[in-house]
Order: structure tokens, then C-alpha cells, then sequence
């Protein structure tokens, strides 16, 4: 077996740069935070989404709403997978409706985790518009998807897999490139 | 964990890792509940039977509406209107059921065991929604779910279970869900409906309601069926409900934030008095809430990607 190598794509201080500037785009675009609503996808996209968030605060001085969503049971491959995926919370304490809602993952791949993601969010209201934010775009798209606002672009080859390590504290966070690992689908 | 089980015939051989993983489960299925759209599209082109031998009404529409939550196609089946009435056997029906290509077929019966009994012949998922006075898994888990809500732990609360626990599957399935997660349980009725050996389970038998009710956390009443006094297992309905019916007076004795808990339909002033059913630490409808959404998980589950779902 060959031994996996890891490539340090972001660190800490990189990713704060790219979400800082995700952050500027999001606001610039939507001409502020008016009506905004931020999404973070479970579990990657939870930390960046809140991250996003107090930006937005620091910046427009506005507490935008926020939730997140579980993809889980709006999965196209439920019945396919082996066993039964352990489900994690959707939390959404706010009317959707003629909301501007900015989804936050932390990578974008095959396309199909937006699109469970979007089928979640219409049985929630009816947002004036869905727009996407991606820490890392890493391509092999299967669905006609694209993110609005990307921090970075990582050509990969499929049996690559892309690591975005939020989960502890701010300082400790990175993005790591797996080479050679056994393809992991998202 | 991983979750391996194709049926769900009883909680006697559940472990506790596995009880926590379908309450963690229910939580999320819970969220759903409270959305504008109740549904998520989990179970979609999946088909769930309820095949029930035996009158049921809430446990029935539970398990149905959990099924339609999670999109999947629900079909009833009840003994009253079926060719049962003309003579076809268990199996005969079941595997008629099975060649009509469910997922998951839900069984209710009169005699214990059934349920297990069919698991062996069909290729289908069965949960057992009650069999005889063997057990009825989904009660004893909306039961632990419904007590985890309202106390926030299961581990050193006294659990009282008062009527005729003779009959009961619901103390059956209790005692495996609510006894391997550490409650002190009492189990109480007149001595014709408490057998003194379910104490080989690790509860206690009492049959003193006020011994059982003394510093509970927990009351949880069953319902006398009104056909036993026929067979004389107590004299009178007014003497049960006199010495073993719940009331303040009773209730009193139970610690200051105690709750209530019936697995339902109540008979109203027989083992229940009207006062306490309604009261702020009664949670029977709680328990009707909690038995969605754990119906939900364990649907959820049960339709993993094992070769022989369709």
C-alpha cells in the first residue's frame, strides 16, 4: 500500500484571508446585509458559516440570521450506502421566506450535497434567493451546480480527498490535500 | 456506531449503545416535526405494511404517519377486513404480503412471538409492534425518550409501573429499555397481576401503590382492561381503581417534580383520576409526540441498504 502524503493547501491564518475576503464579496454583491441569511452545511460548514457571521457583524455591525441544515435524509444514495448514516441536527429558528440565503460548505465536489441541500431549504420557506459560498472548489462536478463565492480553486484527481480541519479552535484550523487516499465521496 | 439490525423484534438483546443511537436519532426526526413541511424524502419509493392482527389504533396511525413523514409508501392491513377472516394462515398472509415487494412490514398480534417467527420466512424488515404480553419495542423506547426528555437522564430515577403488569408487554419492553439503562424500577398491581417473578429482572414488586409511588421520579400507570375482572383477576373495577387507581392523594407522595406517564388509551377514572391526566406533569401526550418521531428512526434504520430491502 502506498503510503498517503498530505499537503497543507490553507492554514489558519490563509483561511482566515480567504473567508475574510469571501465575507467582502458576499456583502458587496448583496449591497450589505439586508435580508441575509447564513446556512452552514453539517458539519464542515458550520464554523465557516458562523465565522462568516461575526465578519458580517465586525463589518456591517448587523447580527445576520443563522442555522444549519443536515443533508442526510434528503441524500440520493440512502438506500445505496451499506448502513444507515447517523443523522445530525437541522436547526433553522427563522422564516426563510424572501430571504436572501448565502449556504456555506467547506468543499464543493460532486455537486450533489448543494442540491440535498437546496431540496432541505424549499421545505423550509421560500427564499428570494439561495446563493453558495465554498471554502475550497476541488471540480468533478456531477450536477449543474456552481458556488457564487469561492476561496479557493484545488485541481484534484478523484481518489484525492480534501480535508478542512474547523472543528477545534480557530488557531488550530487548516486545509490539507490527501494524496492517494481511498476515494471518499461527499 | 453502525447500526446492523434487519428487524426489531424485541428489546431484550438491545445494548445500550444501540437504544442511545435510535434516541440520538429521534431528535433529529423530531426537528421535522416542528417545519411547515413535515416530510423529508428519506424513505421515497420505499413501501411500509402494517399488518395488524389486533385493534390498534394509536400505535397504528403512529407508525403510519411516521412512514408518510419519511415519504415512504404506507399501506394497512387489519385482521377485521382481510382474508384472515377466512381462515388463511400467518405465514400464507405474510408471504403474500412479502411477494407485494415491502421494505418493512410492522406486525401486531395476539400471540407472542409472531413476530419472530415471521422474521425466519420473509426477506423483509419486521418490527414488532407488539405481540401477545410478549413486548412492544417502540413503546418501551418512546417511554425511555419520553423520561429522557422530561429528566434529562434514566441512570438513579425511580420508574413506578403500577397495574397489570401480568399482561403487559409494555412493562416487558420497559424493563429491558428503561431497567439496562439503570432506573430503580417498581413494578406494581393487586398480587393476581404482579407475578413476583419479574423480580428476576432486577425490579422490584410491590403491592403497595404507596410504596411504589413513595419519592418516584417517575409514575407510569397502565390501563386495567375492563375484560379482566370477568376473569376474576380482582373482585371489582371500583376496589382496583380505590387501591390501585393514581390520585393527588397518591401522587403526593412522589417527589415534587414527578411525572406521569400512560402508554394509552386511559381509562379515565379507573386507573387515572381525571385531575392527574390533565395536570402540568403529565406527559401522555408528550409520549404520543415522542412515539413519531422514534417510529421514524427506527423506519429510518431499518431501510439502510441490506440486500434484501426493495
Amino acid at each position: 500500500m502506498k503510503k498517503a502524503s498530505r499537503k497543507l493547501i490553507l492554514d489558519a491564518k490563509g483561511m482566515e484571508r480567504v473567508l475574510s475576503r469571501l465575507t467582502h464579496e458576499i456583502l458587496e454583491k448583496n449591497k450589505g446585509a439586508e435580508d441575509m441569511a447564513l446556512i452552514g452545511i453539517m458539519s464542515g460548514g458550520v464554523p465557516l458559516s458562523k465565522f462568516i457571521r461575526d465578519k458580517i457583524r465586525a463589518i456591517e455591525g448587523i447580527d445576520v440570521p443563522a442555522g444549519y441544515v443536515d443533508i442526510t435524509l434528503y441524500r440520493d444514495d440512502l438506500s445505496r450506502v451499506g448502513y444507515q448514516p447517523r443523522l445530525k441536527r437541522t436547526e433553522i429558528p427563522f422564516s426563510l421566506d424572501k430571504k436572501k440565503v448565502v449556504l456555506v460548505d467547506d468543499v464543493l465536489f460532486t455537486g450533489r450535497t448543494i442540491r440535498a441541500a437546496m431540496d432541505a431549504l424549499i421545505d423550509f420557506g421560500r427564499p428570494k434567493s439561495i446563493q453558495l459560498a465554498v471554502l475550497i472548489d476541488r471540480g468533478h462536478r456531477e450536477l449543474p451546480i456552481r458556488a457564487d463565492y469561492v476561496g479557493r480553486n484545488v485541481p484534484t484527481s478523484r481518489n484525492e480527498t480534501v480535508d478542512v480541519m474547523v472543528q477545534g479552535e480557530r488557531e488550530e484550523w487548516k486545509v490539507l490535500l490527501n494524496q492517494n487516499a481511498s476515494g471518499k465521496g461527499e | 456506531m453502525e447500526w446492523k439490525r434487519r428487524h426489531v423484534l424485541g428489546l431484550s438483546d438491545f445494548r445500550v449503545d444501540e437504544m442511545e443511537f435510535v434516541i440520538d436519532t429521534a431528535r433529529s426526526m423530531e426537528e421535522i416535526l416542528t417545519r411547515d413541511i413535515k416530510k423529508v424524502p428519506a424513505l421515497r419509493g420505499k413501501t411500509v405494511v402494517n399488518l395488524f392482527f389486533e385493534a390498534s389504533t394509536r400505535t397504528r396511525t403512529s407508525f403510519e404517519i411516521a412512514g408518510k413523514r419519511l415519504s415512504a409508501d404506507v399501506v394497512n392491513f387489519s385482521s377485521a377486513t382481510s382474508s384472515v377472516t377466512k381462515g388463511e394462515t400467518l405465514l400464507d398472509t405474510a408471504k403474500n404480503i412479502e411477494a407485494m415487494k415491502p421494505g418493512i412490514v410492522i406486525i401486531r398480534h395476539s400471540v407472542s412471538g409472531s413476530p419472530h417467527f415471521l422474521s425466519r420466512f420473509v426477506s423483509c424488515s419486521i418490527i414488532n409492534a407488539g405481540d401477545g404480553a410478549n413486548e412492544h419495542p417502540s413503546q418501551g423506547l418512546l417511554d425511555l425518550y419520553t423520561i429522557i426528555k422530561a429528566k434529562g437522564k434514566i441512570k438513579g430515577l425511580k420508574i413506578a409501573i403500577i397495574g397489570d403488569i401480568l399482561h403487559s408487554r409494555v412493562v416487558r419492553s420497559d424493563v429491558h429499555s428503561l431497567g439496562r439503562m439503570g432506573a430503580n424500577l417498581w413494578l406494581c398491581g393487586p398480587a393476581t397481576l404482579a407475578p413476583k417473578e419479574m423480580e428476576r429482572t432486577g425490579a422490584k414488586v410491590t403491592y403497595d401503590i404507596k410504596e411504589a409511588v413513595k419519592d418516584a421520579d417517575v409514575v407510569m400507570m397502565l390501563r386495567i382492561q375492563l375484560e379482566r375482572q370477568k376473569t376474576a383477576y380482582f373482585p371489582s373495577l371500583r376496589e382496583y381503581s380505590r387501591m390501585y387507581g393514581l390520585n393527588r392523594a397518591v401522587f403526593s407522595l412522589a417527589k415534587e417534580d414527578a411525572v406521569i406517564l400512560h402508554p394509552g388509551p386511559i381509562n379515565r377514572g379507573v386507573e387515572l383520576s381525571d385531575d392527574l391526566a390533565d395536570c402540568a406533569q403529565s406527559r401522555i401526550l408528550d409520549q404520543v409526540e415522542s412515539g413519531v418521531a422514534i417510529r421514524m428512526a427506527l423506519l429510518y434504520l431499518l431501510a439502510g441498504g441490506h440486500d434484501a430491502s426493495h
